[in-house]
């Protein structure tokens, strides 16, 4: 087990959710490939916790992502709700047409 | 540990690659539970206990909520309808399989630096006294972060706002509500 190791599966979880977030058409999967995203880099912080730095700044960078994922899942979902309420539409290239 | 991470790391690769196989819904925010639960148990088994338990229960009611709202939303919930919900798939999966590689070679040119001392007896005293002290604007910044959140999210999600009841200028008086009430309205 090292480093190495863990920081390949954050990048691998990292790559899934860029995937995710940039093939998906509608707006709750895109959510979900953000929190992937957000996920690999609470798995490379908490590596770097354990193998390469213990001082508290790894364990803050966790905390900080997770509150970005609470914020992107509030908002996220709030958009969604106003744009399904407007426009009557849950996917991004809907709304898209809906502006020009 | 080392049998723990081969269990729990693919565990969280494959459940998270999944999500974006499965046609159904509930499928769907399972798979994407299972990847975070996975992540969880790797940040307790990296020693971060209150880290990861705070990681599970916070996914574990994220995504409850997800579940009703794609269902709510999604046209083909159940998944029963064979159906594309994707854009420009081969540009996202070049773009994704590239970002990996890159991250790989960088993982594994990079000499990352062995660890100066032992780690603290207890990280959940030390993420505290941190975020009590030296980390302290962190700490307000996000407060005020997550407040501004529920704010944003609220004023986003309602059905009415201000000018739906004072007019396009805000002028009117008294305000147009469905149900008259409040004082001298």
């Amino acid at each position: 087990m090292n480093l190495q190791l863990f920081l390949l599966l954050a990048a691998g979880l990292f790559a899934i959710g860029l995937y995710g977030a940039l093939s998906q058409q509608a707006i709750v999967m895109i959510m979900m490939g953000l929190e992937l995203m957000l996920n690999g880099v609470i798995v490379a912080a908490a590596a770097f916790w354990h193998y390469a730095a213990p001082a508290a700044g790894a364990q803050v960078i966790v905390v900080v992502a997770l509150v970005a994922m609470a914020v992107e899942m509030a908002i996220g979902f709030a958009v969604a709700t106003a744009l399904y309420r407007t426009r009557n539409v849950a996917l991004t290239d809907a709304a898209a047409e809906l502006r020009r | 540990m080392t049998v723990l991470f081969w269990v729990l790391a693919p565990l969280a690769a494959a459940s998270g690659f999944m999500v974006f196989r499965f046609n159904s819904m509930a499928r769907v925010t399972i798979s994407l539970l299972v990847s975070f639960l996975a992540s969880g148990a790797l940040l307790i088994l990296l020693g971060l206990g209150y880290l990861g338990v705070v990681v599970i229960l916070m996914m574990v009611i994220e995504m409850i909520i997800m579940a009703v709202f794609m269902v709510a939303y999604m046209m083909n919930p159940a998944g029963l309808i064979q159906m594309s919900m994707y854009h420009n798939k081969p540009g996202s999966l070049a773009v994704s399989i590239g970002t990996f590689a890159l991250l790989g070679a960088g993982i594994f040119a990079v000499p990352w630096p062995r660890r100066p001392g032992a780690r603290p007896a207890s990280p959940t005293f030390q993420l505290g006294a941190a975020l009590m002290g030296p980390q302290m604007l962190t700490m307000i910044t996000l407060a005020f972060v997550l407040f501004a959140t529920m704010v944003g999210a609220v004023v986003l999600a309602t059905r009415r706002g201000r000018y739906d009841r004072f007019g396009d200028d805000l002028t009117r008086r008294p305000p147009a509500d469905p149900v008259r009430g409040g004082v001298g309205r």
